[in-house]
């Protein structure tokens, strides 16, 4: 077996909606999609990736309450949570083939210190920085 | 937490960050309140307090910062005309530029120039909208209220002068 991070989970506002966004526009693939209740764990894989899972969880109950939650989706829809970066070979090319999926750029791909970086959210907020491996 | 502004719906933060994300993507261009709220989808009448409520600034004193990150940017990167940057930066006045610099920065563009170049080459690995955000001034209050209230204060010294 290989030791590393293995999950790391993002906060969305609807998990469908997210779960479209992450496999239909992106190109992940589900990995786990289990529900016990009102809960459900749900992670989605970069199909380059096979030992990361990407989490898409959605703030609520059983394990948040009404306020917290309120609060956890404010941040995330206010584009407050910490930056994310996905590595591509080309960027400009990745922006069309995502750009004709839907996805919304917030910014366009730039020249930048010998790389090229574009900029996207999910439907709910999370910011996501699209960076040509050099 | 209960001061936190928990009554504005995730629904309207998320719209209300598109409008901040254009501004970001394009602080150059004019952005009247009408635009913003347009991309929001909210009225021109509520965009105003519901940016500020969400980001802790008025719309436009936010595109200001973004104008002055762009422009000390420009002048620190790129070898420019100062007129150019001025331009692509979102001023029409080479006047108001200098005096919004030297505001902020304390110098004027070609002084704030010479002291920062290359400075940034260390951010190099951190992606561009990260290290614009972190380098946006933290304007407290407008920069022309901040003269016009520098302004006024000379005024009153000087009618107090003349009253005495």
């Amino acid at each position: 077996m290989s030791q590393g991070v293995a999950v790391v989970g993002l906060y969305v506002r609807d998990q469908e909606e997210a779960l479209k966004f992450y496999v239909e526009k992106l190109g992940f693939r589900v990995h786990t999609d289990v529900r016990n209740g009102d809960y459900r764990w749900l992670t989605v894989q970069h199909p380059e990736q096979p030992s990361f899972q990407l989490g898409l969880f959605a703030p609520g109950p059983p394990v948040h309450d009404a306020a917290t939650a309120q609060t956890l989706r404010a941040v995330v829809a206010k584009g407050a949570m910490p930056p994310l970066v996905m590595s591509v070979s080309d960027c400009r090319a990745a922006c069309e083939r995502m750009r004709a999926a839907g996805v919304e750029f917030t910014q366009e791909p730039v020249d930048r210190y010998g790389t090229v970086d574009a900029g996207f959210r999910d439907p709910a907020g999370n910011g996501w920085k699209l960076i040509e491996a050099r | 937490m209960s001061e936190v502004p928990a009554n504005q719906a995730p629904e309207l933060l998320r719209r209300l960050l598109r409008a901040k994300d254009r501004i970001d993507a394009a602080p150059q261009q004019d952005w009247p309140v009408r635009r913003l709220a347009r991309v929001s989808g909210v009225s021109a009448a509520h965009f105003a307090r519901s940016f500020k409520l969400a980001f802790g600034v008025p719309p436009h004193r936010y595109l200001l910062t973004c104008r002055i990150e762009r422009a000390m940017a420009l002048l620190r990167d790129t070898d420019l005309p100062v007129t150019e940057i001025a331009f692509q930066s979102g001023w029409e006045s080479l006047g108001t530029f200098g005096r919004t610099v030297r505001d902020v920065t304390g110098d004027s563009p070609s002084e704030f120039r010479a002291r920062v170049r290359g400075a940034a080459c260390g951010l190099a690995r951190v992606p561009s909208c990260v290290v614009r955000a972190t380098q946006r001034p933290p304007l407290t209050m407008a920069v022309s209220e901040k003269r016009r209230r520098a302004g006024d204060g000379i005024k009153r010294v000087r009618k107090t002068r003349r009253q005495a």
